[in-house]
């Protein structure tokens, strides 16, 4: 599906929260066979002990992050391998970073006018929730929590005016 | 069709449990599957193996995909075999720079099995 909102449209970047939505439920839909929805911001926010982030650069500049508990990344991951291979912190890390960068591709190929122009980092993982990220990109966050088979995922895109 | 001998490239080791696995349910019986982690290590495992098939990512690091597709031709095993991308990168041109590079098939990330089927089966069939 490619949704109908121009990259003309950054000017009101609160127009991309559906389209990032959408994103993150066909990828988990496709490729870990479960729906998520989005579910309003508990208070206080999820801490994620689990981050992965993909940096986007070109036309439109910034950061994805995708962020969920210790169980619910072990969750995802055996969603996505199967019980018997998702054990280690390398499997782990590395379904989530793979989970982003898929987040991150799904959600440029839907910008209307974005055609080739902006390209994806290999993604990064932070294990552990102890830690500060500044990004240096400007605009307003667009951030969503949705809930996964009971534990909440956060996604979150940092983008420079 | 006989069984295929697959290399599959992809600096994500769960994605290429991910492609294997939806080659199997795609319906295509696997004999060999060989692994690598960019495409630097895919030449150097293709000197070592025949294959088949090739499945590729194109964002890698040390070497990426379409990088790798253009020195493929070179390894004397991997002559006239196809290469089929499975890649975020979704843009038109970057389906179009792929195939100009020699690439013979491209999925797009997220992808079903059948999907897999309905690139990889076409380019099978045609393997000279």
């Amino acid at each position: 599906m490619n949704a109908d909102r121009s990259i003309a449209d950054r000017s009101q970047p609160q127009s991309w929260m559906p389209i990032l939505v959408l994103s993150v439920q066909e990828v988990f839909e496709i490729m870990l066979g479960c729906r998520v929805q989005p579910m309003e911001t508990p208070e206080p926010r999820p801490n994620g002990e689990f981050t992965a982030m993909v940096g986007l650069a070109g036309a439109i500049c910034g950061v994805l992050t995708f962020s969920c508990g210790g169980k619910t990344a072990v969750q995802i991951a055996k969603c996505m391998l199967g019980p018997e291979i998702a054990s280690s912190e390398d499997q782990v890390s590395d379904a989530l970073g793979e989970i982003c960068n898929m987040i991150g591709g799904n959600f440029k190929n839907k910008l209307a006018g974005l055609d080739g122009r902006c390209m994806l980092s290999v993604p990064t993982v932070i294990n552990g929730g102890e830690y500060s990220l500044r990004s240096l990109a400007d605009g307003t966050p667009l951030e969503v929590v949705m809930q996964f088979e009971g534990g909440p995922i956060v996604v979150c895109l940092e983008l420079h005016n | 069709m006989s069984k295929v001998r697959a290399l599959i490239v992809d600096d994500s080791s769960v994605m290429r449990k991910i492609v294997e696995r939806s080659l199997r349910q795609a319906g295509i019986e696997l004999d060999k599957v060989v692994e690598a982690g960019n495409g630097a290590e895919a030449l150097v495992a293709l000197r070592d193996n025949s294959v088949d098939l090739i499945l590729c990512d194109i964002n890698m690091p040390v070497m990426d995909g379409l990088e790798f597709v253009r020195q493929v031709g070179s390894v004397e095993n991997a002559k006239g075999v196809p290469v089929v991308m499975i890649t975020t990168e979704g843009s038109e041109s970057s389906v179009v720079q792929a195939l100009s590079s020699g690439a013979r098939g491209y999925i797009r990330k997220p992808f079903t099995p059948d999907q897999v089927k309905e690139h990889v089966l076409p380019v099978l069939e045609k393997k000279p």
